[in-house]
């Protein structure tokens, strides 16, 4: 396959790409590394309103009541529009940006040794789209009515009808926003697969391409095909909202099941969409940090092949108690239980590497490591969700927000933290400060389970969810200092993370300058210069001779042997 | 275990509960296994000056075996999982034992109502006891449930019973549950339903037979209209009478 490609690869003028101006270079870019770049700082951006949400409402739990310094009083209006939009903000719009879209559009082109995407224009359009979501939905804020408050699963008929939720046009404006942002994540989609399996380098075959990228192109499969019944779902809805139509309205023989279905078979493989570019990154980082070649590539594959097959079978494990005839119960339970098979083995297979290795705790490394562990605590808890007869029980309490915070947040925020250290010297041409890193992530790690470990226990003990007040409820206000203490985690927690802005934008103009391939590590994009200029490769395309993954070779000297060295 | 925090007071609460702790020791015992491997690796293949890492090229057999075992035992303790999962949830959503009494939940935003069946003991009749946040129940017996909602989705949960059902507009949706212990207990909507949400904390009481038949007594619209000649009878349904 990859033979057939350098007609098109070879003839490439490299050096067509000129210097630019800062309307072309930055607003009308087409570069896939400037697109990256806008992707992940407006990602970041969403995370910091999203972070601000989660304190507003974590202290409206804590101090019900209280004047939130910076918010105000949170009414129960304000509670569940600031739950709904946490929620939905931090996985559309800082979990898939980050993760799918800036590090694959970084990554990929880099990673398969080519020049850009293999449709920048599209890729731009992609971007356009994807700012105009992210403003239309914080413009909900501001209309009247205020956001919508039915939370991000937009259940109707809650979500449908204005007089049950009271935000005409906030709930209009929340469908719409989704809808734009999946528009634009189709396109950034096409884009991967296309060019991940069109233009890799000469001599790079399958198995040579390293996993984050894989894994990505996986990601946006399951994407796309998964995306499809809830846009026409979004449509159908912001039809019943707004055009008179009954789809999912009861009254008029529409059936609310329906979205649930349709949302569901969207969100369960979502759940993957973001899970694999994040173990795709903790892929590269432990590799190269345990100077260790993956244990089992193939296997890796594989089980990233069946979970992504798996992940369209087990959607109505989030409706078991909904409604849905109980039989079908029984067959999402097995394949619910089934798909942490795959899953296991992927984590068997990453700490496994480890074996032999000679482990370097640099900052990237402890938030791949960090990963590991908090997501195992998060896969093992999922068990007792999919198991059918414990669900009855765990449906819809701080048990379920615990687990789902143990995938995510390892996810979006951990894995996020994995691949902004360990690619920042290639992104920016310097080296971020390892001390603050460290600080860093401890300041966020043992915080991080400081809020969530307390809030299983709190559903175990059956506290439900999205509820801003618990005094009306004797036999859960009893837990209030439990809820405090979460809430102050939280709070140290955030304020961590001005330790990673000062370093991130201080190390971006003062850090130490880094070389090439600061890492020492194989795959090709340590193989352009840091950071890579527009065209990436400046002494032409490299050629690939070998696997990533190729650490402490016994007839090397040096413990890494780069893809694009000649044998 | 979970009884200590919440208390039992159905007959498959126990059920319920051993799959949660089956769950959770399987679960337990994979979790140490693996972090403590995890732990085990990351401490003793730290980095040493001069020793350089080993090359394992995926042609050994040793990791495949250790691999593929974990893989099998995985399989083996998910059938297990998955045969007392089922069992259970067959048990309490898809049986329908003979119900000794009905009563219907009602929700709507931001209130339940309880229809009770009087004295006669039938549902749909003049001697309905409709009752809002409350619902009393005789310890013993074994209820079904009629559950509707008027506007949006909300959620029955009453977790001393360890039973969760949502309420659909639109359907009626039957379930059962046998009481097996007096109390109070808290019944809440786990469904968000609205900017009341929160707003919707409801009791259930379990009462002896006798405290149960002088409850009724005293809330049967036929006593109640008697001794207020002028309300009319069947206001039970429409208005909710407290206390």
């Amino acid at each position: 396959m990859a033979e057939s490609i350098p007609a098109s690869h070879g003839d490439h003028e490299v050096g067509h790409h000129e210097e630019q101006g800062f309307v072309s270079k930055y607003l009308l870019s087409t570069d896939h590394k400037v697109i990256a770049m806008q992707y992940m700082f407006t990602g970041m951006a969403m995370a910091v309103i999203g972070g601000f949400f989660a304190y507003a409402f974590r202290m409206q739990l804590a101090f019900p009541g209280m004047d939130v310094p910076g918010w105000g009083l949170v009414t129960p209006n304000d509670y569940n529009a600031l739950v709904t939009n946490h929620g939905a903000i931090m996985i559309f719009w800082v979990a898939m940006p980050v993760l799918i879209a800036a590090f694959g559009n970084y990554l990929i082109p880099l990673m398969v040794g080519c020049d850009d995407m293999v449709f920048p224009r599209l890729n731009r359009l992609s971007y356009q789209i994807f700012l105009l979501s992210a403003i239309v939905l914080m413009a909900s804020f501001f209309v009247y009515g205020g956001a919508f408050g039915g939370a991000w699963t937009m259940y109707p008929p809650l979500s449908a009808k204005a007089e049950y939720s009271l935000t005409q046009l906030g709930s209009t404006i929340f469908v719409l926003a989704v809808a734009l942002e999946f528009v634009a994540f189709l396109m950034g989609g096409i884009n991967f697969i296309t060019t991940a399996m069109n233009s890799r380098a000469p001599g790079m075959k399958l198995y040579d391409v390293p996993m984050v990228v894989w894994m990505i192109v996986v990601a946006s499969i399951l994407f796309m095909a998964s995306v499809g019944p809830l846009i026409a779902g979004a449509i159908m809805l912001l039809f019943d909202q707004n055009l008179g139509t009954a789809f999912f309205d009861p009254d008029r023989a529409g059936d609310p099941i329906l979205w649930q279905h349709l949302f569901w078979f969207f969100g369960h493989p979502e759940v993957y969409v973001v899970l694999l570019p994040a173990t795709g990154i903790v892929a590269e980082v432990i590799t190269t940090f345990s100077r260790k070649k993956l244990l089992a590539y193939r296997t890796i594959l594989y089980t990233v092949f069946g979970t992504g097959v798996l992940s369209f079978t087990v959607w109505a494990h989030h409706q078991f108690v909904a409604g849905i005839d109980p039989r079908m119960a029984h067959v999402f339970t097995v394949t619910t239980l089934l798909i942490s098979v795959p899953i296991a083995e992927m984590m068997f297979v990453y700490i496994g590497t480890l074996y032999g290795g000679s482990i370097q705790y640099t900052t990237p490394m402890l938030w791949a490591l960090g990963f590991l562990v908090t997501f195992l605590i998060g896969g093992v808890t999922g068990i007792f969700l999919g198991a059918s007869g414990a669900d009855i029980y765990f449906h819809d309490t701080y048990f379920v927000l615990a687990h789902f915070h143990y995938t995510f947040f390892p996810i979006a925020i951990i894995g996020t933290f994995a691949g902004v250290t360990y690619w920042f010297p290639k992104m920016f041409g310097r080296m971020m400060n390892e001390t603050l890193g460290k600080i860093h992530f401890w300041g966020t790690f043992i915080p991080f389970n400081a809020i969530f470990l307390p809030l299983f226990y709190l559903g175990v003990a059956g506290q439900h969810r999205r509820i801003y007040d618990y005094s009306a409820f004797p036999e859960l206000a009893q837990y209030q200092d439990i809820r405090v203490f979460a809430t102050s985690a939280l709070l140290v927690m955030l304020a961590f993370q001005v330790v990673f802005l000062w370093n991130f934008f201080h190390s971006m103009f003062r850090g130490e300058k880094a070389g090439a391939n600061p890492w020492k590590a194989n795959s090709l994009e340590w193989a352009a210069p840091s950071p890579p200029p527009h065209g990436n490769f400046p002494d032409g395309l490299p050629e690939c001779h070998r696997g990533p993954y190729e650490f402490s070779h016994p007839d090397r000297e040096e413990d890494y042997w780069p893809q694009n060295q000649p044998a | 275990m979970l009884e200590l925090l919440i208390p039992q007071a159905s007959t498959f609460a126990g059920d319920i509960d051993f799959v949660i702790e089956l769950i959770f020791w399987i679960v337990l015992f994979w979790w140490a296994l693996t972090q403590g491997a995890f732990c085990w690796l990351m401490f003793r293949f730290r980095r040493k000056d001069g020793v350089k890492a080993e090359y394992i090229d995926g042609s050994e057999t040793y990791p495949k075996k250790v691999i593929t075992w974990a893989h099998m035992a995985v399989l083996v303790f998910d059938v297990v999982i998955v045969v007392y999962a089922v069992q259970v949830w067959h048990n309490v959503k898809i049986t329908l034992p003979p119900a000794e009494q009905t009563v219907r939940v009602i929700g709507q935003q931001w209130a339940w109502t309880f229809v009770h069946p009087g004295p006669d003991g039938e549902l749909d009749t003049a001697d309905d006891i409709a009752m809002n946040d409350e619902l009393h129940l005789q310890v013993n017996t074994l209820y079904h449930y009629k559950l509707e909602s008027k506007d949006v989705l909300h959620s029955l949960s009453i977790p001393a019973f360890r039973l969760k059902q949502d309420a659909i507009p639109g359907r009626v949706i039957t379930g059962w549950f046998e009481t097996t212990k007096t109390g109070d207990y808290l019944f809440q909507c786990t469904e968000i339903c609205g900017i009341g949400h929160a707003l919707m904390p409801a009791r259930v009481l379990i009462e002896t037979p006798e405290q149960h038949a002088a409850w009724m007594a005293a809330n049967s619209p036929v006593s109640v209209a008697a001794q207020a000649p002028q309300a009319p009878v069947a206001v039970a349904l429409g208005a909710p009478v407290q206390e």
